[in-house]
């Protein structure tokens, strides 16, 4: 079953490189096309793979969590508002600013995920609602403070949005300086190290991401905590007999997906663009639930199941320079937003089971009952 | 060894929950190396017990000590602490891990000489394989640790919840209701698992209803009734009638009386039926009975030799392939199963939660789901209440359905009593046909005894009563004739008379009749 879903993504995968590499070939060679969508697409995944694997904690926990996007948003907003305190209100300097901001929205994840694991392990609401509960809590918490404290009277800002300190920056790798001198003269070995490294070179929450899945697989997989937390979500009757606090259990795994989904939300406001608007999160928590879905509950199949919608979003942003390269027959491709359909239409398609379906931990979404 | 020969000893358990005193000053006690079977029907407080000395419930008073020493069992990491195991009624196994991801659940650690319990340290799972073998060796219970617990039989499944005991060191093991999910082969296989585990020094404390095999395994008999200690007995001054009597509070006809029964005309005539599986293969081929008005058609068989589709065939729950069967002179087959319900039939399914109850409906609910549609019950769209209220509360009073109210979820019921409704639905209507599927597994005995005292009843008033049951016993008692069904054919039908129960079982089997 697994094989056939990874040779889906592949093919897809490869589908959507190869409309750009096809589309741009007049204009840029294919090595420069391919590397510019492998970063982009290693860079817009970040968000879809930090979600799915707050999805993976909580759902694996047995904790149905579609409260991801609400978790993400607020996440968000805190961050950017911590950074922008920090750096306007307190006279801090950028980094630190910056810093805590990323600390604000990790913070403000996990808090919402105390909320999720309180409403739906303590107080035993169903998890559905108390997801959709998070995520117009997100909605209308973050819309408020956003118009009242840069908008509304007496607002410190005085009724404008102050510039954020900034973005994190890429982390170089020093691929090129390492491999200089093993290619000696041969350009077109220097132009291979230049091309990787260029994808390699990502900002540090796109890397973060990367080694969380491999984290998140050892430690659920691999050790006592990953096979209480899994023990958990499938049969927590059965833990319970042999002595495991199941709602210790799901309390922190909730609470770490918050977390996850916090680090999430950080990427838009603290790695992406330095600036917080409305409902920015634009459908991105659900696309990672998704992306969990298909990818089994498990982080490495989330992640290559995010990296497939990552590719369908770096097909919108990469079509856009090649916007005149299309030919007329494909006129509508240059409408950005027929393009950007394509991640919700693959959502669609995923969803429905087409392409083989996946197995929910047994007790997910229910909760325990002694 | 010996200092200590009663190795548990529970004095003076109370533990009271919301309307029902579940244990009422319970003493108990084990020896070592004895089989102690607790006795008693369902809801007479033997699980509340065991969950109490497994540390699952907290009692309200009472003490419980092991070797001389008074425990505090908060959780059943107290309880496995002091050495007791226990084998849920319904297996605490993971279907989607492997056996031995089972068994080292919760006690990662155990096999380590320094227990060093860091949430992340590493899983040694070959280790603790490794471990399991050595166990499964030195006690004979074969089990495979890689194998998913999911894709294993029942049997072996039990078989891995003891060695998951073992693991835990546990010298006192408490089976709760082992054999009820077990075929008579598996639980033979336990019991002789059993004796062993005590001849290596382990206690057991065996919980059942089932009294044949109470008499063959117990050196001690412990009987327990509506939450207090009845009576205590050793098998060989024993007997399932005594003991029967002990369960209850009264005596109870275990074998059923009835007249000689008075056939009249056919109402259920199966013409050369063919019916499909689930798998689309053939499970029933070619089978053609009648069933007369006043008397009872049992149909033997070992389970899974097409009794079920005939039973859903029959009741328009599963399309036919071919054939035909009528009710009274009326075709019906391939109808839908209103019209063969308005036709009468009765059907006590074999899976009561499944297909004959909706577990979250009230019982009143429950009671009308035959027909809710008649003008008895609806006007238009709108449920008549009042009627639906008045029918649940005379169907609880004449069938005795012990229910706190006509309002309460089917699903909190005790299994006899889910039946009891099932019964009063189907049976209070004016029936012609009854089509009874194993209609009393997993009951206790006075349930038993009950329904059988039904399914005469309507016989004797003139109903047609096809009985399929894997239990023998239940079919030499209540059968007029007897047909078996073995890979989907009836193989042959015998007179009640001309029937004996070895004769029966071979033909179950699959072997030839041999002249008796």
């Amino acid at each position: 079953m697994d094989w056939k879903r990874y040779t889906f993504i592949f093919l897809i995968i490869t589908v959507l490189f190869g409309a750009v590499v096809m589309v741009g070939i007049s204009k840029s060679p294919p090595i420069l096309t391919i590397t510019s969508m492998l970063a982009t697409t290693i860079a817009v995944a970040t968000p879809l793979t930090l979600g799915a694997l707050s999805g993976v904690f909580c759902e694996r926990a047995g904790v149905v969590n579609i409260g991801i996007e609400g978790m993400m948003l607020t996440a968000a907003f805190f961050g950017w508002l911590g950074a922008i305190y920090m750096y306007h209100v307190f006279g801090f300097e950028k980094w630190p600013s910056i810093f805590t901001g990323l600390i604000a929205a990790i913070l403000a994840g996990a808090l919402m995920g105390l909320l999720h694991a309180v409403l739906s392990v303590t107080y035993k609401v169903d998890q559905i609602i108390g997801g959709t509960v998070i995520n117009i809590l997100a909605v209308g918490l973050t819309g408020f403070l956003n118009r009242q404290l840069f908008f509304g009277k007496g607002s410190a800002f005085g009724g404008h949005i102050p510039n954020s300190p900034g973005n994190l920056l890429n982390i170089h790798v020093p691929l090129t300086e390492m491999f200089a001198p093993i290619c000696g003269g041969s350009t077109s070995c220097l132009e291979i190290v230049r091309a990787i490294n260029s994808v390699l070179d990502q900002r540090p929450i796109a890397i973060s991401a990367i080694v969380l899945v491999f984290v998140s697989h050892y430690v659920l997989f691999n050790t006592r905590w990953g096979l209480r937390t899994r023990a958990v979500g499938e049969h927590p009757k059965a833990a319970d007999t042999v002595g495991i606090n199941v709602v210790k259990m799901r309390y922190i795994n909730v609470v770490i997906g918050g977390a996850l989904a916090g680090l999430a939300g950080a990427y838009f406001t603290i790695e992406s663009v330095p600036s917080f608007e409305p409902l920015l999160t634009n459908g991105r928590g659900f696309i990672s639930l998704a992306a969990m879905i298909f990818g089994n509950w498990s982080p490495i199949g989330s992640w290559v199941a995010s990296l497939l919608f990552g590719a369908s979003q770096a097909l919108q942003i990469n079509m856009q320079i090649f916007r005149d390269a299309i030919p007329p027959g494909w006129g509508f491709l240059q409408q950005a937003y027929i393009v950007g359909l394509i991640p919700y239409i693959l959502t669609m398609l995923i969803l429905t089971g087409i392409i083989g379906r996946t197995i929910a931990p047994a007790a997910d979404g229910t909760p325990y009952e002694k | 060894m010996a200092k200590f020969d009663i190795v548990l000893q529970a004095q003076g358990i109370t533990k009271q929950f919301p309307g029902v005193l579940a244990n009422d000053r319970v003493d108990f006690d084990l020896r070592r190396g004895e089989i102690h079977v607790l006795l008693g029907e369902n809801g007479a407080g033997k699980s509340t017990l065991m969950n109490v000395l497994y540390g699952l419930y907290k009692a309200d008073s009472g003490e419980v000590t092991v070797e001389g020493v008074p425990l505090h069992l908060n959780s059943p990491r107290d309880a496995i602490m002091h050495g007791i195991g226990m084998v849920h009624q319904h297996f605490m196994l993971i279907p989607v891990f492997t056996v031995t991801e089972n068994i080292m659940l919760g006690a990662e650690t155990n096999h380590r000489a320094s227990q060093s319990d860091a949430p992340l340290a590493k899983l040694d799972r070959a280790e603790v394989a490794q471990k399991i073998r050595d166990l499964s060796h030195q006690y004979r219970l074969d089990v495979d640790p890689d194998a998913i617990v999911g894709d294993l039989p029942v049997g072996v499944q039990q078989r891995v919840e003891i060695v998951k005991a073992l693991y835990r060191k546990a010298n006192i093991l408490i089976l709760d209701e082992p054999t009820a999910v077990l075929t008579p082969q598996e639980a033979e296989e336990l019991f002789r698992i059993m004796h062993d585990l005590t001849r290596e020094g382990v206690s057991i404390i065996f919980i059942t209803h089932k009294l044949k095999e109470v008499l063959a395994v117990a050196d001690r008999i412990t009987v327990m009734r509506g939450g207090r200690v009845v009576g205590s007995a050793v098998p060989k001054d024993s007997d399932e009638h005594k003991l029967a009597a002990m369960m209850v509070g009264r005596d109870v006809i275990l074998t059923v009386k009835k007249k000689q029964a008075q056939p009249k005309e056919t109402v259920l005539s199966v013409n050369q039926l063919n019916v499909k599986d689930v798998r689309g293969l053939n499970a029933v081929n070619g089978v053609s009975f009648t069933v007369r008005a006043g008397e009872v058609l049992g149909i033997a068989g070992v389970q899974g030799n097409g009794q079920t589709e005939l039973a859903e065939a029959l009741t328009g729950l599963r399309s036919i392939e071919s054939g035909q069967f009528s009710l009274l002179g009326a075709d019906l087959t391939g109808r839908p199963p209103r019209p063969i319900t308005e036709a009468g039939l009765a059907h006590i399914p074999e899976d009561r939660q499944r297909y004959g109850l909706v577990l979250s409906y009230s019982v009143a609910d429950n009671m009308i789901l035959c027909d809710y549609y008649q003008p008895r019950f609806s006007k238009g769209i709108v449920i008549q209440q009042k009627n639906v209220d008045a029918n649940a509360e005379k169907l609880i009073k004449d069938f005795d359905v012990r229910t706190p109210s006509p309002f309460t979820p089917a699903g909190k019921l005790s299994g006899g009593n889910q039946q009891k409704v099932i019964v009063a639905r189907e049976l209070s209507r004016p029936v012609k046909l009854l089509i009874a599927s194993q209609p009393t597994r997993g009951l206790d005995v006075g349930s038993i005894e009950y329904i059988h005292k039904e399914i005469i009843l309507m016989r004797d008033r003139g109903v047609a009563v096809l009985l399929i049951s894997a239990e023998l016993d239940e079919i030499m008692s209540l059968s007029d004739r007897i047909a078996v069904m073995y890979r989907g054919a009836i193989i042959t039908t015998l007179d009640r008379k001309a029937a004996t129960r070895e004769g029966l079982g071979l033909l179950m089997a699959g072997g030839q009749e041999t002249p008796a």
